[in-house]
């Protein structure tokens, strides 16, 4: 099967019905080993046992990014290529990356409790993440208000691509800004500054969580794609009551 | 393993983040149910897809 074969929805099918248990059973798996080893790291000299929270928030943080990204990429092709699989794509992935996305900020506000003294601070960082949120919301509100998915895709691509500048925003805000939130301690210029100890349970999660997104969204689509199927036999219904 | 002080707060953010995974899972799981049922209304109200194909076949 190649590339170009996933573009049609009915192959996408066959290869989701393949995928799916596989996929679940490695997120499952891979869940597990991150469970056990954010269990057993020590804890950190400064923040004692608060440090596993690290281990839930900082994956959410990261894929409620990168579930936008994928949108902006999957945008790009409802607009250059106008491909229905790559609006499928993007409102499958909307309501897991608000997910990620409220998780790293309900972790990231229980982590900053005892941390910082407070739950929530309008520092550059926390409010850019709080619009990522606003900004999932809008686009999930975008497609449940349009009734005819090709005319909701246009709209909501034109909105995530705009909706993206916020990502580099997201990403050097700790650098560009004076903020509560911490310097970035993993994807930085001279590598990782966390000990492997913390640094190995992390990455784990992250991917983890990466093999979970992927499995949720696939098993999304393939819904999606049901979904319009049969808008496009009811219509097919009617219009043969009609005749 | 003792999670100190502050171990509510530990704890409440591994069970949110449990339980908004369990609500994705279940969320998707019941709407592909949904879909599939709509499909099977479908088909036996003798709907055929523009492919010839049955309705029902979904791969």
């Amino acid at each position: 099967m190649t590339l170009i074969d996933l573009a049609n929805p009915t192959r996408f099918l066959t290869l989701t019905a393949r995928l799916l248990p596989w996929l679940a059973a490695s997120t499952a798996a891979l869940l597990l080993v991150g469970l056990y080893q954010s269990a057993v790291a020590p804890d950190d000299y400064q923040q004692g046992a608060t440090v596993k929270i690290m281990f839930i928030h900082v994956p959410n943080a990261w894929l409620s990014m990168f579930v936008w990204g994928v949108m902006s990429l999957a945008a790009l092709g409802t607009l250059v290529w106008r491909h229905p699989l790559a609006d499928v794509a993007a409102k499958a992935a909307a309501p897991i990356g608000a997910s990620f996305t409220f998780l790293a900020l309900v972790t990231g506000s229980l982590w900053g409790r005892p941390m910082w003294g407070t739950y929530w601070e309008w520092d550059a960082r926390l409010t850019s993440v709080l619009i990522l949120f606003l900004m999932y919301l809008g686009l999930i509100a975008l497609w449940r208000a349009v009734e005819d998915p090709s005319r909701a895709a246009r709209a909501a691509a034109i909105l995530t691509l705009v909706g993206a500048i916020n990502l580099p925003i997201i990403k050097f805000s700790v650098d560009w800004w004076n903020t509560l939130h911490q310097p970035a301690s993993v994807m930085r210029i001279g590598g990782p500054s966390l000990d492997r100890a913390f640094l190995i349970p992390l990455l784990v999660m992250a991917l983890a969580f990466s093999l979970l997104f992927l499995t949720l969204h696939l098993a999304a689509m393939r819904n999606e794609i049901l979904r319009r199927r049969v808008r496009a036999l009811q219509m097919m219904q009617a219009s043969q009551r009609s005749a | 393993m003792s999670l100190g002080p502050y171990a509510s707060f530990i704890l409440t953010s591994y069970a949110l983040a449990t339980v908004v995974v369990l609500i994705l899972i279940a969320w998707i799981a019941i709407d592909y149910r949904r879909q599939k049922e709509r499909l099977r209304e479908l088909d036996a109200s003798g709907i055929v897809r523009r492919s010839g194909r049955s309705a029902m076949d979904i791969r």
